[in-house]
């Protein structure tokens, strides 16, 4: 009974939230007709949010899981583009595997290829900081503090090392420059978004399908929800860990990948930027909610493009920020949270 | 002999450097060591201290050398006769310094300090990037990414140039000992208590009747207000400022490794961890090999902070067991006398 009351406030909340959403969109897609705002802004600014969902949903359920603020993040996504530099700019041509200019695309076949391996060496190395670092944390039992300050140890080094490897300048993944597609009302999309956004639509759908379908994705939903529950109802709570771990890595190595292709090149502190918008969007949407870290990373992304017509562009990270204070101040809990 | 003096007057620059390192350290002490605070945006306090005192001291903008920003408090001249040779307006531009950041903080606190406490590290990292954007961006401000330069000099004609090292030593050394001693007494203090029962437990704490967020919040100030007055004195020191100084690498996570290296929790451990950890930045310069490249230092800070994590949570020195003076028994001699 008492659920059903639960649920029963619960959902209209939740559509006014969903609704609200729809509705801003609406609003900035009138005002793009209105030639007020420029469409290419939201076009672009959904190809990016997409980047950021990928990166954000990680963060999220490490967040539901871990119950720590994972400060290296943004690193986990530098790490995985340099990692795809690697495969496609020394391995690959070294054993022949060689091409651009796939298709439409500006890179060619070698990438389909490296985005597989570099998300498992991703995951394999979140789960290699996990029991070389944190595990032992966890079972000393020290407060999400600590294990955030230990994360923000752990950004400082991956990105030092990434620059004692690769340098501290700006990188490139082999490419073929492609024409954009020009569409109506000066719409012009490089074919590589159309990539971007499939591939991400694609992890999403099936990440979407894990976590509902099958016995880990469940066991994860519950160990985020309440952890001891999960640990005495016999789910392996460890593995769970794990598991969050090597997903929301993945993610993110294809985040910083897409990242690299979106911007034609590479930096060392580029994921390190990406952070602020990541807690923006994981906050926006409620913490721990993948669902939230999506819808919060597609209104973060179009706001800083759609900024960009108002104010200068290098105000863009500004906007992530000043969304999320707005968030912290009335909506703590996020969009689709319940109020206390 | 002259290799005498420039290894003197290296050691003296790097002296002044750890001095005011250990005042950034003694401040994030206040938060993280003793209320248990996460703030990751010290960059930000250490602009806004530095920027505040620069922009009080230089002189009025010249157009003629391309500044554009419109503010230059020019204190040192309009002090004028007020100075009494002891260039008062030093004092002033600290204080202030130290009071912008103390309003920094009571914003930033008053949002976040209510929420959970990992929302504080993100906003203050937020907060110190978008100071730097302001700064970089807004060229009225403070002349933009070419920054601020022509910063006057505290005692500055009383010894001539290549000696005047000697004297700021001194002087930075100074204001340490006197924020060092404040902070001391604060923690002993019964304030100073209910801040570490704060970080211990906040709910037994607000069982106890004590207004939780109102003594972060004071603690969040009080911390913010040192570290702006470490800003201050490092504008005096390198006498030139723009956004880049405030690269988070050097103005907030190496703060953090001096902090976690030295002993959380205890200040003569974050001003030993400052020494320390300044020591081995400056000192890897001089090694062989891929041991001195910069990138290399950069996973050092890292790796220091994820070790002290792991192995030694408290740091070299540690928490003092007993930080307050006992109340002494009743009936029983006061042990001092």
């Amino acid at each position: 009974m008492a659920i059903l009351q639960q649920t029963a406030r619960r959902l209209p909340q939740r559509w006014t939230a969903g609704y609200s959403v729809l509705a801003g969109l609406l609003i900035l897609l009138i005002l793009a007709f209105l030639s007020v705002v420029k469409l290419e802004l939201i076009v672009n600014g959904l190809f990016l949010g997409t980047i950021l969902a990928l990166g954000a949903i990680g963060l999220s359920l490490v967040y539901g899981i871990n119950k720590f603020a994972h400060i290296a993040h943004g690193d986990f996504m530098t790490l995985g583009a340099y990692i795809a530099l690697f495969l496609l700019g020394m391995l690959f041509p070294s054993i022949g595997l060689e091409g651009i200019g796939l298709g439409p695309f500006t890179f060619g076949y070698p990438l389909l290829l490296a985005l597989p391996i570099t998300m498992l060496v991703m995951a394999a190395v979140a789960i290699g900081l996990d029991v070389g670092i944190y595990r032992r944390l966890r079972s000393r039992g020290v407060s999400a503090v600590v294990m955030a300050m230990t994360s923000l140890g752990v950004a400082i080094a991956l990105r030092g090392l990434v620059q004692v490897i690769w340098g501290g300048g700006t990188w490139q993944y082999p490419r073929l420059s492609k024409p954009f597609y020009q569409l109506p009302m000066e719409v012009r999309i490089p074919p590589d978004n159309l990539f971007i956004g499939a591939l991400a639509l694609v992890l999403v759908i099936a990440l979407y399908l894990f976590l509902t379908r099958t016995k880990m994705g469940k066991a994860m939903r519950a160990t985020s929800d309440n952890m001891e529950l999960a640990r005495v109802s016999g789910i392996n709570t460890e593995r769970v860990i794990w598991w969050t771990w090597g997903l929301s890595a993945a993610l993110a190595a294809t985040a910083g990948i897409l990242l690299a292709i979106f911007q034609a090149q590479l930096l060392p502190i580029m994921g390190w930027r990406f952070l602020i918008p990541l807690f923006a969007a994981v906050i926006l949407g409620g913490i721990g909610n993948p669902y939230g870290a999506l819808v919060g990373a597609l209104i973060i992304g179009v706001s800083a493009e759609v900024s960009t017509q108002w104010l200068t562009p290098a105000y863009k990270p500004a906007i992530a920020f000043l969304i999320m204070i707005v968030t912290l101040l009335f909506r703590p809990r996020g969009i689709f949270g319940v109020r206390e | 002999m002259t290799d005498i003096a420039g290894i003197l007057s290296y050691l003296t620059g790097f002296a002044i450097m750890a001095v005011i390192y250990a005042t950034f350290a003694l401040g994030l002490n206040v938060h993280w060591g003793y209320t248990g605070l996460f703030n990751i945006g010290i960059a930000g306090f250490f602009a806004v201290g530095a920027y505040t005192s620069a922009l009080l001291t230089t002189a009025t903008p010249d157009p003629l050398l391309f500044e554009d920003f419109i503010f230059g408090g020019d204190l040192p001249a309009r002090l004028g006769i007020f100075n009494l040779g002891i260039d008062l307006w030093f004092f002033i531009a600290l204080l202030v310094a130290g009071a912008a950041c103390g309003l920094v903080a009571l914003i930033i606190g008053f949002i976040t300090l209510k929420l959970r406490e990992d929302y504080l590290a993100i906003t203050t990292l937020g907060i110190a990037e978008s100071i730097r954007f302001i700064f970089l961006n807004e060229k009225w401000l403070a002349n933009g990414s070419k920054g601020l330069y022509r910063i006057p000099k505290f005692l500055g004609d009383l010894v001539s140039p290549q000696n005047y090292d000697y004297l700021y030593l001194v002087v930075v050394v100074v204001v340490l000992v006197i924020m060092y001693i404040t902070v001391e007494r604060i923690i002993k203090s019964p304030w100073g208590r209910v801040l570490r029962a704060i970080r211990e437990d906040e709910i037994t704490t607000a069982a106890s009747g004590k207004s939780v967020f109102s003594f972060k919040l004071q603690s969040f100030m009080l911390g913010a207000i040192i570290m702006g007055i470490g800003g201050a004195l490092y504008a005096h020191n390198i006498r030139f400022v723009n956004p880049f100084t405030f690269d988070p690498l050097l103005a907030t996570f190496i703060i953090w490794a001096m902090l976690m290296v030295g002993g959380s929790g205890n200040n003569r451990g974050a001003i030993l961890g400052a020494f320390v950890v300044w020591g081995i930045w400056s000192g890897t310069q001089f090694l062989p090999g891929f041991l001195s490249d910069p990138n290399f230092r950069y996973v050092m800070i890292g790796l220091l902070i994820v070790a002290a994590n792991l192995l030694r949570p408290g740091g070299i020195l540690g928490e003092e067991r007993r930080v307050s003076r006992p109340v002494p028994p009743p009936g029983a001699a006061s042990p001092e006398t």
